[in-house]
């Protein structure tokens, strides 16, 4: 494909994925909205916020980038027993066990440092532990349906999956939070 | 490889940009957090915040990949004299769809309000809002990525690996710094 240097082009062929994607981000934005007050009340899980979406979008966005260059090196089946894509599940689920715990604790001190964290520190860690996790395993299930689909119809991953399940994780993130907001507290 | 061999080299590889961006969305959210009262006073606000931390990572993320793949293929100069139109037609190209992008969720955002039971949202302050902080934070954003990929180029760096964790982190943390600064502009020139 020739690399194009105009404006209109670029914008012909990227506005309306980020159309769709703007709409898809306006439904996360609905969930948060719906707890609003439970997040203004307690600021930890406000601060949480940001990190749980962002963490969310990067873990789907690195497991795409590795499946599609494993595509691309016809490295991967989609098998049950395939190993590329066992492994990469596993480091992406052991990476979010890794980081939220973390997360939910620098989301309390940093509530604290800035006027009051509303929570005790263990729920703090436990929601984002527990929301963390269970949306690892959603991204890993998002990011391989949507590889073997663009795999199937002959598309390259690289132009549609990664931008999709950057976005779809980014909403995943929220109501997965909003879920185990809603019962832990 | 075995599935333990392939998971381990995967984490390796993934967890310092996991956790820089992870540092970078704490610093959001605590910017986020001192701003909580403002999100009382303009309805739609929240609903709005997705899309617009979206639209960082979405458009700046491709203008990243697309000025990486223009040094690789030696069309882009590695510099940053500003003689180069096509890393200025990249930039530009960016920003108006950026602009577009954060326009176009302030409109829905406001349809979601109307569908919603609840007070609706003020299309004109919304949409103002999010304009803004789409300029401000693009114009940081862009020469950001522009510099990470030609300076990183220029020292031996493949400029794909480094824009990824700059766009996220530094997206996340500008793109919530600019979204308050662009609220309290808009409410002082409304003459809230």
């Amino acid at each position: 494909m020739p690399t194009v240097w105009r404006p209109q082009p670029i914008l012909r062929a990227t506005l309306p994925l980020l159309a769709v994607l703007t709409a898809v981000e306006i439904g996360s934005g609905v969930v948060l909205e719906s707890f609003e007050e439970t997040l203004l009340a307690r600021p930890s899980l406000f601060v949480l916020v940001p990190v749980v979406i962002g963490t969310a979008g990067n873990l789907g966005s690195v497991l795409a980038a590795r499946l599609s260059s494993a595509f691309h090196l016809g490295r991967i089946s989609f098998a049950p027993d395939d190993e590329t894509l066992a492994g990469n599940a596993v480091a992406t689920v052991a990476l979010a066990v890794t980081a939220f715990p973390l997360i939910g604790a620098g989301a309390w001190v940093m509530a604290v440092l800035t006027g009051g964290a509303g929570l005790a520190p263990g729920t703090v860690v436990f929601v984002a532990t527990v929301s963390g996790t269970g949306l690892a395993v959603l991204t890993v299930a998002v990011t391989v349906v949507a590889t073997y689909v663009a795999y199937r119809l002959e598309l390259d991953p690289d132009d549609v999956v990664i931008p999709a399940v950057t976005n779809v994780c980014d909403v995943l993130g929220v109501v997965t939070l909003y879920v185990v907001v809603t019962l832990a507290l | 490889m075995s599935t333990l061999a392939v998971a381990r080299a995967a984490y390796r590889e993934a967890l310092p940009a996991i956790a820089l961006s992870a540092v970078g969305g704490l610093l959001a959210g605590v910017v986020l957090s001192g701003a909580r009262g403002q999100f009382g006073r303009v309805d739609g606000l929240l609903i709005v915040l997705p899309a617009l931390l979206a639209t960082r990572g979405n458009v700046y993320g491709t203008l990243g990949a697309r000025v990486a793949t223009g040094l690789h293929q030696g069309l882009i100069e590695p510099t940053l004299g500003g003689e180069s139109d096509r890393l200025g037609v990249l930039i530009a190209t960016a920003l108006a769809s950026g602009l577009l992008a954060s326009a176009f969720a302030a409109v829905l955002a406001t349809l979601a309000t109307v569908a919603l039971p609840g007070p609706q949202a003020p299309l004109t302050t919304l949409a103002a809002i999010a304009v803004l902080s789409g300029l401000l934070s693009g114009l940081v954003l862009g020469v950001l990525v522009v510099a990470v990929a030609v300076v990183g180029y220029r020292n031996g760096r493949d400029p794909d690996t480094l824009v990824g964790p700059v766009v996220t982190t530094a997206g996340d943390v500008f793109g919530v710094a600019f979204l308050v600064v662009a609220v309290r502009v808009v409410l002082a020139a409304e003459g809230g």
